[in-house]
């Protein structure tokens, strides 16, 4: 219990400044950075994986959690008949074409010795065949993003719950993870972060430009909900009695009937929208302790000390007869699934998908900030991390607002640079961050929780 | 006839434009190969540091353009870079003492360094946010075109016209004439000698009593000198935007690794190979073969490789492939 002391203080003080914020600010707003915090712990949980366990760089987290994005919208949106019927049969035909590209290209790597022609060859291959997809599928598309594109414009999903997109979501990303792996693993650490990095800047420009698969830039908006809609809980006879339980002192204080249902009225209202944001952090958090409890058992696994062997010794490791280029294929795959089913959770929670929204400051050098600051290789520290960052991020440009303030009280309101400031409060956010990750890196390195290895 | 107009047409369309953009590239790429070959990290902060230089710049410029003094059909930025410059190498400097020193001395791995320069480009970001904004500023002014397009037609009679801004001539003038004197510095001058001794290896140069703070200083110095001078031309070409800035990076790092990093030669280079390889593929070919094709053969769709749209993925996958097949460099680098 003692040895655990700092983990409980530090979630308790994270716990008391999310109600904090509830009492101060608003339930509702409190409520969705708990969601995001348990979102962002998801996204670090994967980092984590990849950096604390095996000391491998990812920058492409942004790319993974775009795909577990697009597997919610694949899942949850109804197929647009119309569109396949329009021009399913190219696109499946380009289908084929890959997978027979590839097949070819699988067959002369196997079949031919390494040599300048089988390299030539294999790039006429890949020219050859991008120019034929491009050519044959281009009438298809055309169709596609035709129909009616105000609203559609795509070939939509498979109109299924869209819970099961969080599980497709992790092989999307660990598909994409086991090829990235597959090319870019053999890398040193600085270039394995810049080649990354860029691969998910490539991910990112298809999903934006791939309008009849995922829309593209116009968004897709109105996903299904696992949780119940406000609208509909407003008007729901168990729902207001809940409410009505719940408030009766609040109500009973005021005399007047019509102004009392008007007081329900409105507190059913903002009741609702806590209690969806509620449903989902139940499933939020459901995920986070499922993922917590395997990551945990993974840590102290056998299988847990051979990554901490070949993360501090690779040689050592290879020496031992441990098979590093697997195991470093296998955690990047694991990782970047956990970052996709993120992915998916976001969009899941925001109901819409905005490929244009993907930027690598807030999806990828954040969520490493997230890592470094609560603790690499401690699985309670990437969690506090994701909550503490999120945290801040947020609330940045209030309390810098309260300290320019604070700091100006003297100085009239139309001042020219207390005005500049306060226009600029939202940008203290990365002042915020930058400084925060300066300080841990020089005089907390291994994070706010520390790794802490216990041999059981 | 036509054959001149189809040579016009390239020219104009994606000779004079890759070039230039190259040219701002290349700066860009010179400075990331220099920090890594002699500082030993990857620097992410590259893009925020060249809009940091570039706010400093049009700071300058606006305050000279309220004393009223101007280079006439120049812009007025040329005048400000040099006291953007001073200012950014004190920035450089400081960011150094009070950052990299410290794991410099502790010998850190190169990965913490990296993180570590994530940090800067949080804090460099948000202070060019909280001074300028983060919105798109436009801070040329003097004369825009050398050439019009309309002129040009008028003057040779041909169909198609040449435009040639001042900016784009400028761009690769500056970068020409700065990129030759910083490669006499490197390989004529005893200073620059020491600083390839050092990058090349550490040990043998701190040995024969090169000094490594002189060598770290003068870096950032160059560094300073070669991002700010590297983001105001983009900015006068294009505009100042910090997000745009931050973006750019990703292409830099491809032009410094595909030019073999710790290899300024290769990293001026790359930018050119980048730049020109992203124009090339994205340029919709339709009406230069309607010059040179006969009218029976001309094309019906845009003859374009791929949409504009990916021009970013183009120098991404180029340098995937470099990675794959010469993780050195086309021009040899620090091998991984």
């Amino acid at each position: 219990m003692r040895k655990n002391l700092n983990v409980i203080a530090a979630y308790s003080i994270m716990m008391g400044l999310i109600i904090l914020v509830g009492i101060f600010q608003s339930w509702n707003i409190a409520l969705s950075i708990f969601n995001l915090c348990l979102i962002s712990a998801v996204m670090t949980m994967g980092a984590n994986i990849q950096w604390g366990y095996a000391g491998l760089i990812n920058f492409g987290i942004m790319g993974y959690t775009a795909l577990g994005g697009l597997a919610a919208v694949l899942i949850s949106v109804d197929p647009v008949q119309e569109a396949w019927s329009a021009g399913g049969f190219d696109i499946l035909m380009s289908l084929w074409l890959i997978i027979v590209m590839v097949l070819v290209i699988r067959f002369i790597l196997k079949r031919f010795e390494k040599s300048k022609m089988r390299t030539y060859s294999i790039a006429a291959i890949i020219i050859s065949g991008v120019l034929l997809i491009r050519f044959s599928a281009e009438p298809g598309i055309e169709a596609i993003e035709a129909v009616d594109p105000a609203k559609t414009g795509f070939l939509g999903g498979f109109g299924l719950p869209i819970i099961f997109s969080w599980i497709v979501g992790a092989f999307f990303a660990g598909g994409l993870a086991f090829i990235v792996g597959k090319v870019a693993l053999g890398l040193r650490a600085d270039y394995l972060a810049i080649a990354t990095l860029l691969i998910s800047e490539i991910v990112i420009a298809i999903i934006k430009h791939e309008d009849w698969l995922t829309r593209g830039v116009k968004n897709v908006i109105g996903l299904k909900r696992p949780a119940p809609y406000e609208v509909d809980l407003q008007t729901t006879d168990w729902f207001i009695n809940l409410v009505e339980k719940f408030n009766s002192g609040k109500l009973e204080i005021i005399s007047n009937l019509s102004d009392r249902q008007a007081a329900l009225n409105q507190l059913v209202i903002e009741g609702s929208s806590v209690f969806v944001k509620l449903c989902y952090s139940g499933l939020f958090l459901t995920v986070v302790i499922i993922l917590l409890i395997l990551t945990q058992k993974a840590l102290y696994s056998p299988w847990g000390r051979m990554m901490r062997a070949i993360r501090d010794n690779e040689e050592a490791a290879n020496a031992m007869g441990k098979n590093v280029v697997k195991q470093h294929l296998l955690i990047f795959i694991l990782g970047s699934a956990i970052v996709g089913i993120a992915g998916a959770m976001l969009v899941t929670q925001d109901g819409l998908f905005t490929p244009g929204s993907y930027r690598p400051m807030r999806y990828t050098f954040l969520i490493w900030v997230m890592v470094i600051v609560g603790g690499s290789g401690n699985n309670f520290g990437a969690i506090l991390g994701g909550f503490v960052v999120w945290f801040l991020w947020i609330e940045a440009a209030p309390i810098a607002l309260f300290l320019i303030n604070f700091f100006t009280a003297g100085i009239p309101e139309t001042n020219a640079l207390k005005a500049h400031l306060i226009e600029s409060v939202p940008y203290f956010r990365f002042l915020m961050m930058g400084l925060g990750l300066l300080l841990i890196m020089r005089y907390r390195p291994k994070g706010i929780l520390p790794e802490k290895i216990e041999i059981k | 006839m036509d054959i001149l107009n189809a040579i016009i047409l390239l020219l104009n369309y994606i000779f004079i434009p890759a070039l230039t953009y190259g040219s701002q590239l290349a700066l860009g790429a010179i400075f990331v190969t220099l920090i890594y070959g002699i500082l030993r990290f990857a620097n992410f902060a590259t893009g925020d540091m060249m809009s940091f230089g570039t706010m400093v710049t049009i700071l300058f410029t606006w305050y000279f353009q309220s004393l009223g003094i101007s280079l006439g059909i120049l812009p007025t930025a040329l005048l400000a870079i040099p006291f953007a410059i001073i200012f950014m190498i004190l920035y450089m400097l400081s960011i150094d003492k009070f950052v990299f020193k410290y794991y410099r001395t502790n010998k850190s791995p190169p990965v913490q360094l990296a993180m570590v320069s994530i940090g800067v480009m949080f804090v460099t970001q948000a202070v060019v946010r909280i001074i300028i904004g983060p919105s798109d500023r436009r801070f040329f002014d003097g004369e825009k075109f050398i050439i019009k397009a309309r002129e040009f037609k008028e003057m040779t009679g041909l169909n198609e016209g040449l435009a040639l801004k001042s900016t784009q001539v400028l761009t690769i003038f500056v970068t020409i004439v700065l990129v030759s004197l910083l490669f006499w510095f490197l390989n004529k001058t005893k200073t620059g000698k020491s600083m390839k001794a050092y990058s090349d290896n550490e040990d043998l140069a701190l040995l024969s009593g090169i000094d490594p703070k002189k060598i770290v200083m003068i870096t950032w110095i160059i560094a300073g000198i070669l991002a700010t001078i590297g983001g105001a031309l983009y900015g006068l070409d294009k505009s100042f935007k910090p997000f745009t800035y931050f973006n750019n990076m990703l292409p830099i790092f491809a032009a410094a690794i595909v030019g073999g990093i710790g290899n300024p030669f290769g990293a001026f280079l790359g930018g050119y190979v980048i730049a020109f390889s992203e124009i090339f593929l994205t340029y919709a070919y339709k009406k230069f073969f309607m010059y040179i094709l006969p009218e029976s053969m001309e094309p019906e769709s845009l003859v374009q490789l791929l949409s504009t749209d990916y021009k970013f993925a183009v120098s991404f996958s180029i340098l995937v492939i470099v990675l794959l097949y010469r993780p050195s460099g086309i021009f040899k680098g620090k091998v991984l």
